[in-house]
This record gives structure tokens, sequence and C-alpha cells, in this order.
């Protein structure tokens, strides 16, 4: 019995993402709690699309009468994962930058602006 | 970085920009598709910039940015083919010509020339990925490289 | 080939287009770039107008990707298929706003902004941003909308940071990258949420199927929180200040109208999707957020020295005047429609009202940063003594967001004072409260920048920009003077669009 163990797992996933995401200092260790966050999301868009029983939804290698596995998740999952990468170079060339200009990584020597 | 580093990353790199193009062409068939292939055919740049270093690869930065603009104009201009219909209408399937041949029912080998504008625009976000993560990467290696190892 | 058909498409298409093949042209030569800019940003703002015509005159604008003919949204099973564009008078209203902005922002950079800085990079992401805004005023699908909030949020994070030769600029927009991530991972796991439990996308198809339970409303959470932290809302303001501080100044005026698009896309949530539920509990919640916003700000604007920053939080502050006015009128909508109604209107006349005030306001910060150097009011005096027009301009937008009549910010904020006041005068008092404080600043401001002694010789502040600041001060004193008439013919139709034109929505995309 699976149940919704997929959708709990990926909420802990989510919950230890937002945990890294506030209470580490490091940039770096920033950028890697947001993509935890979102493989979060991500793993829990494709669960929801599990039909029971059901195979690969391609359309030339199916028989005739087969249930078939909702695709329609899977494409928003790629969507999703397309739109995290670029967030993701974004957010790490300003880390780069960042670092040219400071020489540190720590999130409370960077700031310059305040109040 | 070695010579066996070397060695096999000169081996590798045609054979991974094969198999990002065979990934991006069956896109219609097969998982995979425009992101996929072009994100495996950047990997190869990955390859090269880890195994000579960040001077090898200087000189890309301009035709990736080039080839990004390119792939993503081809995009929205293939898009606007089906305005007869509708934005992004597939009016090319099934008409003949060029991929344009009918889909036969039940399961098939998967015929290449089928699907109208769809292997078209995959070859247009192929090539925009492999621009745009090729010039990430080039910019990452020329500004990070105060420790080259 | 009917163009009225197929505006929708082509206003958000044609910016996206422009911003792809701008850095061709600019690799060919420059003036290929600017004529290539001024071609597809007078095409934008054409195909807006010409969707906003269309929705006012024949009703709600519907347009289906992929399909055989634009308005073919529904399979033959009765629920809607494909990505489907729903323009309905809202949208078209956040459609011209953000054309506005956009064309005077345009006519602003082109000599705000020097060559060698980064130019084509700027004015790429400006029209990328700009593509985004209309992608997320005119989608009727929620994944859509998931997708333009993240290309306005990495087009904005870029032209916050892009000026890579000092820190300052990665920093703010790191910060800022970092809240409308997370911001955007929350609504994708609404989204996830609510397909998981309904197996629909489509904004029409959802909220027909929508009923309250507890997973809906956790997905109503969700969906909250994250556009509020795109919008800027307090607490999750964190960003605003550094990014509105930091960017150039034609893309901080871009950045303001997309803060307003994220409202639009909340109160789209709000009042369409889970309109079924009116739930008065969560109009009080908007009421009370909207209400610490305007306060807190304007209390955080006291103490800034710096004049892009303070600027900053009085953007920040009538936020909150925004979500005060439709909170009111989520609250009271099931039970009073009429005096609902007049509250939202309120608060839809003050997005535009906003939008114009605000914008002169940054636009004559960044006019004193051109001519004098720096921004800090320490170092700034005497300016009014050459910078007349841009003295006058900041004074006329102080005026204006401050709420003195016959200026353009007195007709909104009456309508959301008096609406606040009879739901509750407290709420009232303090949103006065807060529009002292801010005029207070702003005359603070403009006494320690442009009266006084000459401290420094400016340099004269280019014509373009001029240009630019003029024409929104034209408008400031035109919806100044005839509110009665914008009200009727521009925000009526579409404060009607939220409530009362929620079933004529319905049916316009599933046909039933």
């Amino acid at each position: 019995m699976i149940g919704n163990t997929p959708f709990a797992v990926c909420m802990v996933l989510v919950l230890l993402g937002l945990w890294a995401l506030l209470f580490r200092r490091n940039l770096i260790k920033i950028v890697i709690g947001i993509k935890l966050i979102e493989n979060g999301v991500n793993l829990y868009l494709v669960a929801t699309g599990y039909v029971r029983g059901g195979i690969v939804p391609i359309y030339t290698y199916a028989p005739p009468d087969a249930t078939m596995v909702l695709p329609t998740p899977q494409a928003l999952t790629l969507t999703s994962i397309v739109i995290g990468l670029a967030t993701t170079a974004l957010m790490l060339a300003f880390v780069v930058v960042i670092h040219r200009h400071k020489k540190t990584l720590d999130g409370c020597k960077v700031t310059e602006l305040s109040g | 970085m070695s010579v066996v580093v070397r060695t096999v990353a000169r081996i590798l790199v045609p054979v991974i920009l094969v198999f990002g193009g065979y990934v991006i062409l069956h896109g219609h068939l097969t998982p995979g598709g425009g992101f996929q292939g072009g994100a495996v055919a950047a990997s190869a740049v990955a390859l090269v910039l880890v195994a000579f270093g960040a001077p090898s690869v200087k000189g890309l930065k301009s035709p990736f940015s080039t080839l990004e603009d390119l792939g993503g104009v081809a995009f929205v201009v293939l898009g606007f083919v089906g305005l007869g219909f509708t934005f992004f209408a597939n009016s090319l399937a099934g008409m003949g010509g060029l991929f344009g041949s009918p889909v036969p029912t039940g399961p098939n080998p998967g015929y290449l020339n089928t699907a109208g504008t769809l292997p078209l625009m995959n070859w247009a976000v192929g090539f925009k990925v492999l621009g745009g993560l090729g010039a990430v990467m080039v910019l990452f290696g020329l500004f990070g490289g105060d420790d080259d190892r | 080939m009917n163009l009225a058909a197929h505006a929708p498409i082509l206003a958000i298409v044609v910016p996206l287009l422009g911003a792809f093949a701008l850095p061709l042209w600019a690799k060919l030569h420059k003036l290929l770039r600017d004529l290539w800019l001024v071609l597809v940003a007078a095409g934008t703002a054409a195909l807006t107008v010409l969707v906003a015509v269309q929705v006012y005159t024949a009703g709600i604008q519907v347009y289906t990707l992929g399909a055989a003919w634009p308005r073919d949204a529904v399979a033959p099973g009765g629920f809607p298929i494909r990505i489907v564009l729903a323009v309905d008078a809202l949208s078209a209203f956040m459609g011209l706003i953000a054309a506005l902005v956009a064309v005077v922002g345009f006519v602003y950079a082109w000599r705000y902004l020097a060559e060698d800085e980064g130019k084509t990079l700027a004015l790429t992401l400006g029209t990328l941003l700009w593509a985004g805004m209309l992608g997320m005023a005119f989608t009727g699908d929620l994944f859509n909308l998931f997708v333009f909030f993240e290309v306005t949020s990495i087009a904005a994070c870029g032209l916050i940071g892009y000026r890579t030769w000092s820190s300052r600029g990665p920093e703010a927009a790191f910060k800022t990258m970092v809240m409308y991530t997370v911001g955007g991972l929350f609504v994708l796991l609404a989204i996830a949420l609510l397909y998981g439990e309904y197996g629909a996308l489509n904004l029409a198809h959802l909220a027909r199927l929508i009923q309250g339970t507890t997973v809906d409303r956790i997905a109503l959470g969700l969906l909250l929180g994250g556009l509020l932290m795109k919008a800027g809302a307090v607490p999750l303001h964190m960003w605003a200040p550094d990014a509105y501080g930091e960017a150039p100044a034609q893309a901080v005026i871009l950045l303001v109208a997309n803060t307003q698009i994220s409202l639009y896309a909340l109160f789209r949530v709000l009042f369409t999707l889970y309109g079924g539920l009116a739930d008065p509990a969560i109009g009080w919640l908007v009421v009370a957020l909207g209400t610490l916003t305007l306060l807190v700000a304007a209390l955080m604007a006291v103490v800034q020295m710096d004049l892009g920053r303070l600027v900053a939080f009085g953007a920040v502050s009538q936020i909150g005047y925004m979500l005060l006015g439709v909170g009111v009128g989520l609250t009271v909508i099931a039970a009073r429609p009429a005096y609902g109604l007049v509250a939202i209107q309120g608060g839809i006349f003050h997005m535009l009202n906003d939008a114009v005030a605000i914008g002169l306001l940054f636009l004559a910060v960044g006019a004193v940063e051109k001519a004098a150097g720096n921004r800090n009011l320490g170092n700034l005096g005497g300016l009014g003594h050459d910078l007349k027009w841009t003295a006058g301009f900041f004074l006329l937008g102080s005026l204006a967001l401050a709420g003195i009549p016959p200026l353009n910010g007195f007709a909104s904020k009456l309508m959301i004072y008096q609406s606040s006041f009879l739901l509750s005068p407290i709420l009232s008092a303090l949103a006065i409260l807060a529009s002292i404080l801010l005029l207070a600043v702003f005359v603070k401001a403009f006494q320690g920048a442009f009266l006084g002694p000459k401290l420094s010789r400016p340099e004269p502040v280019p014509v373009p920009m001029l240009v630019a600041m003029g024409v929104l001060a034209l408008g400031i004193l035109a919806l100044g003077l005839f509110p009665n008439l914008v009200v009727r013919y521009l925000v009526m139709p579409a404060a009607d669009a939220l409530w009362k034109g929620r079933d004529l929505y319905l049916r316009a995309v599933l046909g039933r």
C-alpha cells in the first residue's frame, strides 16, 4: 500500500530545503536549499500523475487497450525543471560576482545595503 | 588535467554531441526533445572546460550567444507558421512534405517524418539551450579563474 | 487574417520576438537596434490598445493556442484543453498600465543608459519583462501564470543586478531572486495540490470544480503567500528597498508595474478561482496585511537618507493601499455588493494612479542621480536652482502620492478611505496617518535635495528624460482633473469583472 507516502516524502524534502534556506549563512548553501525545495515540488508534481498499473505514456509503444500514466504532469515538471535551471544559473552568477568583489561567501559579511 | 583525461575527452566530445543531436531529433518519438538534447550537448562543453581548462573555450562566448538568439527567434517564428488557424497550431502535420506524413495507429517503431512543426521546434529549442548553457559555462570558466587546477 | 482575433497572443509574442532579436541587431549596428526597439515597442503598445478596445466594447476575448480556431477551447468531453488566454476588462486594464510604463521607460532609457554600460542588455531584459507581464495579465491558465511569473522574476532580477562592476547590484539581485524563487515554488506547490485533487489547470474549469476542502484552503494559503512575496507586502517586503534602490531608473518603474501585475494575479485567484467560497476571513486577512504594509513602510521611510530607498518605501506603502481597498471589497462583497464594488474600484483605480505617480518619482530620482552623481540626502543640496523641471516633477509626484487634490492620488485614496471607514474607523485613521507620514518624508526629501544653497554644479538632464517625465506628469494632471470619466469608462468595467463578471468569465471560456 503506497497511499500518500510519495507526497509525504516530497513535503519532507521541501521542509529540509526551507530549513537550509533559512538557517545557513553561506550563499552557496542558500542556493542548494532553494534547489532542494524545487526538487521536492517537482517530485510532488510528477507523483500526482501516477495511475495504478499504468505504463509509459508513449503512443507508438503501447498495446491497444493499455492504461497509461498521466503525461501532463510530466510536461509540467519538465517546464518547471527548465525554469529552475535558469533561476539557479542566475543566482550562481550573482554569487560569483559577489565573491569576485568581496572575496567571501558569508551572507552576514557581504551585506552592504541595510536599513 | 592529465593525458588520460584529455585523450578520453577528445574521443568523447563528438560522441556526446551526436547523442545530444539524436535526443533532440527523436523528441516526438522517444522521451527527450529540445531541452533534454540541448542539455546533453552542453555537457560536452562542460567536459571540454574541465579537461582542457578555461583558455580553450575563450573564443566560444560570442558564437554561443548568437546561437542562443537565433534559436529563440526561430522558435517564435515557427509559432507564426500556424497562424492561419491559431498561434502554435501544428499546420504541417499530416500535410505531406517535410515532417508531414500521417502517423499510423497501433504499436509501430515510430516514423521520423511525422509530427509537423514539432521536430523543427525541438531543433530551435535545442540550439537555444546549447547556446545558453554553453555561454553560461564559458562565462563561469572565464570569471572564476583564480584557482584553476 | 483577423488581426483583432489574434491580438492577445500577438501582444505577448511581439515583445518576446523583439527581446530575442535585439542582441542580433545590436551586433550589426546600434542604430538598427534602436529602430528595432522602436518598432517592437510601438507594435506591442498598439496591440495592447487594440485588445483593450476589443474587450471594453465586445466582451471577454478568449484565445486558444494551437486549436483550429481561436475560441475552440472546449474538447468534446466538455472540459477545456490547451492553453487558453482569457482577457477580461481587468486584464486589459493591467495591460494598459504595463504598456504606458514600458513606453515611458524606454523613452527615458534612450538617454539615461550609457552605451558602454550594458545598454543592449538592459533593453533586452526590459522587453522580456514587458512580455512576461503581458503574459501574466492575459493568461487564463494557472500553470501558464506560473511560467510567466518565473519569466518576470528572472528578467527583473537580471535588470537589478546586471551592473556587475559594483557589488551592490548583484547583492540586491541575489536577495530578490531568493524571495521571488521561493514565492514561485509556493505557487507551484499550490498548483500541484490543485492538479492532484481536481486534474484541471484551466482557471475557469477549476473555478467550477473547487469546493472548500482542507487541501483547497492549504492551496489558497500557499498561493496567497507566493503572490504576496512577489507583490512586496509586509512582512515579505525585504527585497523591495534593495531592488528599487539598485536597479537603473527605467527598470524600477517596470519592477513597480511587475508588483502590480502580481497583485492582479492575486485578485484573479481570490475572486475568480475561489469566488465560490466567499469567506470573509480571507478578506480580513488581506485587509490586515494591507494596513500593516502601508503603516510599516511609511514608518521605515522616515529614517532613510538615500533618495532611492526613500521612494522605494513609498512604493511599498502604496501596495498596502491597493490591498486595503480590494480587501475591504472582498470582505463585504457577499453581503453588500454595491459597497464592496466601490471599495474594489478604489483599489484598482489606485493601481493606475500609483504606477503613474511612483513612476514619476523614480524617474526624477534617476535624473537627480545622473545629474548630480549620487543620491545621498547628506550630499545633495540646492539642485532646484539648475534642475527646475526635475524639481517640479518631483514635487508633483510627491503631492500626487500623498493624496492632495486636484491630483490623481486624491481621487483613489478618497474612495479607499471612505470604504475602509465603513468597515472599521481604525483602518481609515491608520491609512490617513500613513499618507501624512509619507507627505512629511517627501517634503523633507524635496527640501534637502532641491532647496537651499547650491552645494555642487549638476550636469543638465537630457531632453528625452524630461519628455518621459512630462508624459507621466500630464497623466497625473489628467487623471486628477477628470477622475469620474476615468472611473466610469476604465475602472468600473475592470472592477465589475472581478465579482459580477465572474459568471461571464466562466461562460466565455467554458461555453456554458
